[in-house]
């Protein structure tokens, strides 16, 4: 009966059918089996989503409630799946890149520039040192508006909506930023494979500096308002706890991991992009709670604006993109007026640019977490197999482990600490 | 009937459909100037499209909710579900008949009319519309009958999100009843009177309640915070976790009527702090037992609304700046620190008022100013014991190892 597609469900919970009989419904796969269903319970079973204000997106979560404390929740997930890996399948590696700005949509320039270092380390590209620093740049506003977004959706859920309002007014400062870079505010696109889509427009770099120095102050605002509030912090703290070691085994990362007090961070232990060379420090929790987890994402906004601002100090003259006319478009001047530039052109659009036949895993620390990018190439133009290590996939898997035990109202609490975006986590 | 019953019921008549008229015109105008405010609070503009500065906006909010589609969930109990909201309005408003709004208007007449007869009024009308000897007992009473439209809501909706906002509500406002009434009770300590117009009197007479009760009045805005269902205690309709609570099935006028019985208690509630604690209409300095006059009605009347207003701007300030309580915390502060807090004060309170009659102190400026000492400092006591160096000297940010 049972094909490898199926797994036994050893959980059920008590529901009604048609005729008002009792039945068994499962509600997902657990470790082990649970507590033998109670049919005459004091328990409720509640669905939170796909459609809530609390779950960010289209996450369901299964919650059985024995009064308002939570003993079991089963996150569902899967309502935005798209396909992505599958559709990068058919598509070059350039033409990827559009699609990772559709899986964290909350930093999308992050997810591209990830995407386009995966490729040029299959291909053995080596990038630009001004393409280098404009890329830390794009990582690090994508941070911080992923951030943003964290802090006012966590505002909101905890109760205080007036953060949510000042927050997403900082991060339309970035938007606003992106569009003039990539004339896109979400779907920004803006790496290519060898270099970038385009150079910084003018005007960009005195608006970033502009950026970084009102932005700390914003920071500071929310900071009064919450990181001392009697109530944020009985609401935060010793909620949701994961020790160092549970977080590393149930593969957490990011700030996730750091506030748990594990000091990893891609950027100081695999450094790319020349992080090695900023000065910058990676914060850490110590008590693995929900509070630690807002200290540590706080800290680390301030930190991406000490980056963002040596990034824009030392912001080489030079070339954009690799000089190499087989991975990089010819101007479409020249395109339309040399043959040469014609025949790379044709090439390129029609060919794409094949790999050498190997397979390659490329990681940055995104906001959320590391996000790696997998690559099998065959030795054509497309990868014959595409994966994604989506942070906060992983980093939800725990979300049962921390919720379990505490209130329904902590629940939403810890939800938001985990700081999801179910376009990554379904893809 | 008597002509002079006649004036008393044609008199009272225009009076009570002239102070609800207002009570409803302001609940509406509350609408507005919380979302103004939040706006301001938040680098935003608000409404302002409809009026000059939006101020028509809760009129077309009205009419939309007039006219849209009334849904009645399958699962409901239909009759608890259409009752619900009436009986969540109807205590709001019934809580401001009590309280009075302005000095008393002399109002003169002797008229007849063709078929009615003969009306006359002779003397100053009394500016509220009920002055029960009651008083604030009947607001107490009256206030915690609210609480029946909120579960009937919750339970009747057939909503699990619903049921869980009505559960929690009927606990909160039942706790918090506890401790609201609890911090009258000094009231009646000092005033030695339960007439919301008598208490008035005695605070033009010697001082503001505020004085003699300072911790009391604390006590009071923060239980009325609670029995109003405003954040940080809006648990019962905490969006982030119950989407909205018991009124998450209810949509268009039905909706609305919840929306007005919670602005309807908010503006009741900043009424009654104005006059139990600062003065009600009384404009200090100002008076003296001098005729009734119209110009003194109206600056009286002008004064009471800047006092509830303070108040109910003081409310929108909260409610924009904090974030939610969970729901073990509420109870907690409602019977481990507010009840406890409530009956040492009753206590410590009742002794000074004893020592001060047994050391024959009258009633009068003397007699507040010295309760305002003992309450100043009962009040840093309780900042000293509660807070421990905690919240407000933020000792507690920099726990060991965090970032």
């Amino acid at each position: 009966m049972a094909d490898k597609r199926t797994v036994a469900l050893d959980l059920a919970t008590p529901g009604m059918d048609a005729e008002g009989r009792p039945i068994r419904v499962p509600i997902g796969v657990a470790e082990g089996p649970g507590p033998e269903p109670d049919f005459s319970s004091e328990r409720l079973l509640l669905n939170v989503g796909p459609q809530h204000p609390a779950t960010h997106g289209v996450l369901r979560l299964v919650v059985e409630l024995d009064g308002e404390v939570v003993t079991r929740v089963v996150p569902h997930i899967g309502y935005l799946h798209s396909g992505f890996e599958k559709l990068g399948e058919y598509r070059h590696y350039n033409q990827i890149i559009p699609l990772t700005d559709r899986t964290d949509y909350l930093a999308p320039m992050a997810n591209n520039v990830a995407l386009a270092m995966a490729a040029e380390q299959l291909m053995g590209i080596e990038v630009t040192e001004r393409c280098q620093v404009l890329r830390v740049i794009a990582c690090e506003l994508s941070r911080i508006i992923s951030h943003l977004v964290w802090l006012g959706t966590t505002a909101v859920d905890i109760g205080a909506f007036t953060p949510f309002l000042w927050t997403f007014q900082e991060r339309e400062k970035v938007y606003d930023l992106q569009e003039a870079w990539t004339g896109a505010r979400l779907t920004t696109s803006v790496a290519r494979v060898g270099g970038m889509m385009a150079d910084l427009p003018d005007g960009f770099e005195p608006k970033l500096r502009e950026f970084c120095q009102a932005f700390p102050g914003v920071l500071d605002e929310v900071d009064r308002l919450l990181t001392r509030n009697g109530i944020w912090i009985a609401r935060l703290q010793g909620i949701g706890i994961m020790t160092g070691e549970e977080a590393i085994n149930y593969g957490l990362s990011g700030p996730m991991l750091r506030a748990s007090g594990v000091p990893y961070d891609v950027r100081k232990d695999r450094p790319y992009l020349d992080y090695e060379t900023y000065d910058f420090e990676v914060p850490i929790g110590e008590h693995g709670d929900v509070y630690d987890r807002y200290l540590v994402r706080m800290e680390e906004m301030r930190q991406s604006v000490r980056i963002l601002e040596q990034a824009l100090d030392r912001l080489p003259d030079g070339a954009l993109n690799v000089d190499d006319p087989r991975v990089i478009l010819p101007p479409k001047s020249t395109a339309m007026s040399d043959m040469e530039a014609m025949i790379f052109h044709f090439k390129q659009v029609m060919e794409g640019v094949p790999a050498p036949v190997g397979e390659v895993y490329t990681a940055i620390e995104n906001g959320k977490g590391e996000l790696g990018y997998y690559f099998v190439s065959d030795g054509t133009a497309k990868p014959v197999r595409w994966r994604i290590r989506p942070p906060s996939f992983l980093n939800i898997a725990a979300l049962p482990k921390m919720a379990e035990g505490h209130l329904f109202a902590d629940l939403i609490a810890i939800n938001a600490s985990v700081d999801i975006v179910m376009g990554e986590i379904d893809r | 009937m008597t002509p002079e019953l006649k004036g008393f019921l044609l008199v009272s008549g225009i009076k009570v459909s002239v102070a609800f008229g207002t009570l409803f015109l302001i609940i509406a105008f509350v609408t507005w100037l919380e979302r103004r405010v939040a706006a301001w609070i938040q680098n935003r503009i608000g409404p302002n499209r409809v009026g000059p500065f939006g101020l028509f906006q809760p009129i077309a909010d009205g009419i939309k909710n007039f006219v849209k589609e009334e849904l009645l969930p399958g699962q409901a109990d239909r009759t608890l579900f259409i009752l619900a909201p009436a009986m969540a309005f109807v205590p709001s408003l019934l809580l401001f008949a009590v309280i009075p709004f302005a000095a008393p208007l002399p109002v003169s007449f002797d008229f007849t009319l063709p078929v009615l007869g003969r009306f006359v009024h002779v003397g100053p009308v009394s500016m509220v519309i009920a002055d029960l000897p009651i008083g604030f007992l009947f607001i107490l009473a009256i206030s915690s009958l609210a609480v029946y439209g909120i579960v009937f809501a919750g339970w009747s909706s057939g909503n699990k999100y619903s049921l869980l906002g009505g559960l929690r509500s009927s606990a909160q406002m039942v706790s918090y009843e506890i401790a609201m009434g609890m911090s009258l009770v000094p009231v009646l300590l000092v005033g030695g009177n339960v007439k919301l117009t008598e208490l008035v009197r005695l605070q033009q007479d010697s001082l503001w309640f505020i004085l003699a009760l300072t911790v009391g009045f604390v006590l009071f805005a923060i239980s009325a915070l609670a029995e109003n269902n405003r954040l940080p205690f809006d648990l019962p309709e905490a969006e982030g976790e119950l989407v909205g609570g018991y009124h998450t099935e209810y949509s268009s006028m039905r909706f609305a009527t919840f929306f007005l019985a919670e602005y309807g208690a908010l503006v009741t509630m900043s009424a009654l702090m104005a006059t139990l604690f600062f003065g009600g209409w009384d404009i200090p300095g100002s008076w003296d037992e001098g005729e009734p006059s119209v110009i003194v009605s109206l600056a009286t009347l002008a004064m009471f609304l800047a006092k509830t207003f303070f108040f109910i701007l003081c409310y929108i300030w909260i409610r924009w700046t904090l974030p939610r309580f969970r729901f073990d915390q509420l109870m907690a502060l409602g019977w481990k620190v507010m009840l406890p807090l409530v009956l040492t004060y009753i206590m410590i309170l009742a002794t000074a008022v004893w020592a001060f009659d047994t050391a024959g102190l009258a009633f009068g400026r003397t007699y507040v100013v010295a309760l305002f000492g003992v309450n100043v400092v009962l009040l840093l006591a309780i900042l000293w014991g509660l807070d421990r160096n905690r919240i407000i000297w933020g000792q507690r940010l920099t726990r060991e190892g965090s970032v």
